[in-house]
C-alpha cells in the first residue's frame, strides 16, 4: 500500500470521526466542532494528492477548503449563539423552532 | 521530511478527531481538535506543502479555533452540561456508528495497489501557488472571497438580531 492510499485512508477516518460526531451529538456546538473535523479530512486528502503528484493544486483546494471553513464556522457559531437564548443550544429542540 | 512523517501526524490527527467528537465536555473537545489541526499542519510540512503547513497552523489551529473558545467562554461547560451530555451520549451513539461503518465499505473496496512514493515530496513553492490562485483559478479565490463577505454580513446580521426583541421573550 502506497503512502498516498495509507494518508487517504486516514483522511476517509477523520471525515468519517467527524461524520459520526455530526451525527450522534445533540449540543449544536459539538456538531459544529464535529463539522471542523469532517473538513479536515478532505483537507488532508487534498494535500497528500498534491504531494503525491507533484502538483500545486491540492495546496490550492486546502486554501479555498479553508476559506469555506472559515465561513462556516463563523456563521455556525453566530447562529449557535442565536438559537441557544432561544432553544438551549439543543439541536433536537430546534424541532420545535417557530416564527 | 518524508511519508512517514505525515503519515504518523496524521495518525494522530485521526486519534484526536475520534477523541474529539466523543468527549462530553465541549472545552475537552476543543483541544482535542486544537491538536489534531496541529498534527495535520505538521503532516503538511512532511508533505512539502510548507504554506498550506503554516495556514493551517496560523489560521485554522489558531484564528478558528480561537472563534470557538469565544463561544465556548459563553457556554456552560460545568458538571451538569456534562452529565447532561453523557446521559445523549450513552444512547445515541449506535445508529450513527452503524451508518458510518456503511460507509467504510466501498472505501475498503477502493484500496488497491500502487507504489511507495520514491522518497520525499517535492516541496511545493509559495511563488507558484499565488500565481494558479490569483492568476487561473482567480475566479474560484473571488468566489471564496465572496463567500467570506457573505457570512461576514450574516454573521452581523444575526448578531443585531440578538437584541431586544429576544430578550423580551425570555421569561427572567
Amino acid at each position: 500500500m502506497s503512502a498516498l492510499n495509507i494518508l487517504l485512508v486516514l483522511a476517509t477516518g477523520i471525515f468519517l470521526a467527524g461524520l459520526f460526531g455530526v451525527a450522534a451529538r445533540r449540543t449544536i456546538l459539538m456538531q459544529l466542532i464535529s463539522l471542523e473535523v469532517m473538513l479536515a479530512g478532505p483537507a488532508l486528502a487534498f494535500v497528500a494528492a498534491g504531494a503525491h503528484h507533484g502538483s500545486i493544486e491540492g495546496s490550492a483546494m486546502f486554501i479555498l477548503v479553508l476559506g469555506l471553513a472559515a465561513a462556516e464556522v463563523a456563521l455556525g457559531l453566530a447562529i449557535y449563539l442565536h438559537m441557544r437564548r432561544a432553544t438551549g443550544g439543543d439541536s433536537d429542540a430546534a424541532t420545535r423552532l417557530r416564527g | 521530511m518524508s511519508w512517514g512523517v505525515a503519515i504518523w501526524a496524521a495518525t494522530v490527527a485521526f486519534g484526536a478527531a475520534i477523541l474529539a467528537v466523543t468527549r462530553p465536555s465541549a472545552v475537552h473537545a476543543l483541544l482535542l481538535l486544537l491538536a489534531a489541526l496541529i498534527s495535520l499542519g505538521v503532516g503538511f510540512f512532511a508533505m512539502g506543502a510548507n504554506f498550506a503547513g503554516a495556514i493551517q497552523l496560523l489560521i485554522y489551529a489558531g484564528a478558528v479555533v480561537a472563534v470557538f473558545v469565544f463561544v465556548v467562554m459563553t457556554v456552560d461547560a460545568g458538571d451538569k452540561a456534562m452529565a447532561v451530555e453523557r446521559e445523549m451520549l450513552r444512547h445515541a451513539w449506535r445508529w450513527p456508528a452503524f451508518i458510518v461503518s456503511l460507509s467504510v465499505v466501498p472505501i475498503l473496496f477502493g484500496i488497491g495497489g500502487g507504489q511507495m512514493g520514491d522518497g520525499a515530496p517535492a516541496p511545493v513553492r509559495t511563488e507558484d501557488l499565488g500565481l494558479l490562485l490569483f492568476g487561473e483559478w482567480s475566479a474560484v479565490t473571488e468566489l471564496i472571497t465572496l463567500l467570506l463577505i457573505a457570512g461576514m454580513l450574516g454573521v452581523r446580521h444575526l448578531g443585531r438580531a440578538l437584541g431586544p426583541r429576544l430578550r423580551e421573550r425570555e421569561p427572567e
